[in-house]
């Protein structure tokens, strides 16, 4: 009887949660290395195109986005759904573009000047009369290290 | 005094830590993007001053391989019409002129300096592929063309590297590879487009 009152006393301990801060830390800190900061609200949409070739941007610092697409939802309301320019915060026409690489290059030491890269996302179906407006004034502006953003495919088409 | 020394510090509730942590987590989940930028990186040619005549710029024929891609996706390489697939292959057999073709383009012998002060002479193609679109053409189209160039080159500089260091290119010192990429110059032009839909 004895035996039989102690087991029907006994409770299931709880699970001991004081590990949980620092699993949530390890993810805390994943993030914190593996993220870099969202530095410009996008007001266009993009599917970018696909490759296999790409090389990975190094120093985030020394590139510069320029983001052409369709107007998002909420800024189709203003802008309809023609292909759009983003600079910083705000459409902009090619012409722009010399001065926004102007102010982007200001901002970088004299020494990391050269080593400005342009990243050009840009929707998959733009079509290139647009491109070509932009690198025409890239060149203009002597912006002349460019990047087309893709995203990686894996394997090859020809296999 | 004895009270005071069986006194002792209460233990700080540490439950909420967890939710601080949490708290901090979902703060850098918004706030942060996954660095995943990469793309094809290009050098894009200096304006030319405007007293430089055009004629010094004229290339051979045989040194130039025309890709020409229209606005519904077709290509045309040199003067044949040409499905984007072999297009590496093509562009391959241009610039390695392996059999010396007088179609196809000149070598020229140039003379790299080596890591190890050294200099190794390499017969450099001068061919330039030379890409054109009209301004109706998708962007998605030029970028698999581009693509496919820049397989092209990539493989070749696979082979000039493992005959040459025994490796691949992507596994070469900075060194090394900079003395593939003077040997194997990634020549493509990206002209304006001709034609266009939009008349300037």
């Amino acid at each position: 009887m004895a035996v039989m009152k102690k087991k029907g006393k006994k409770e299931v301990p709880a699970i001991s949660t004081a590990s949980l801060p620092d699993v949530i830390f390890m993810l805390l800190f994943f993030f914190m290395v593996s993220t870099t900061m969202r530095d410009q609200e996008l007001l266009v949409r993009y599917r970018l195109p696909e490759a296999t070739e790409v090389q990975k941007l190094e120093k985030k610092n020394l590139v510069s986005y320029i983001n052409i697409g369709e107007p998002v939802p909420h800024m189709q309301a203003k802008y309809g759904t023609a292909t759009q320019i983003q600079l910083n915060d705000a459409f902009r026409t090619a012409k722009d573009i010399g001065d926004f690489i102007a102010a982007e290059r200001e901002q970088l030491n004299e020494a990391d000047r050269a080593q400005m890269t342009t990243s050009i996302k840009a929707d998959e179906f733009t079509k290139m009369g647009i491109i070509t407006d932009v690198k025409q004034e890239l060149r203009r502006a002597n912006a002349l290290k460019i990047s087309y953003a893709a995203i990686e495919r894996q394997g090859n088409n020809n296999d | 005094m004895a009270g005071g020394n069986k006194r002792k510090v209460p233990d700080i509730n540490a439950s909420s830590q967890a939710d601080i942590s949490f708290m901090l987590l979902i703060f850098f989940l918004v706030a942060t993007t996954m660095s995943t930028d990469k793309g094809l990186t290009r050098v894009l040619p200096p304006i030319p001053p405007e007293d430089v005549k055009v004629e010094d710029q004229k290339q051979k024929e045989r040194n130039i391989l025309l890709v020409f891609v229209n606005g519904v996706g077709q290509l045309l390489v040199g003067d044949e019409q040409m499905d984007i697939r072999s297009l590496k292959d093509k562009a391959k057999e241009f610039v390695l002129n392996e059999a010396d073709d007088e179609n196809l383009p000149e070598k020229e012998d140039k003379e790299i300096e080596m890591p190890d002060g050294s200099t190794w002479v390499y017969p450099e193609s001068k061919g330039i592929i030379s890409l054109q679109t009209t301004r109706d053409t998708n962007y998605d189209i030029y970028i698999s063309v581009q693509n496919e160039l820049t397989a092209a080159f990539n493989e070749i500089r696979d082979d000039v590297a493992m005959k040459k260091f025994q490796a691949k290119f992507s596994e070469l010192s900075e060194d090394e590879r900079s003395v593939i990429t003077k040997a194997v110059p990634m020549k493509i032009s990206e002209a304006e487009p001709r034609k266009g839909a939009v008349k300037k």
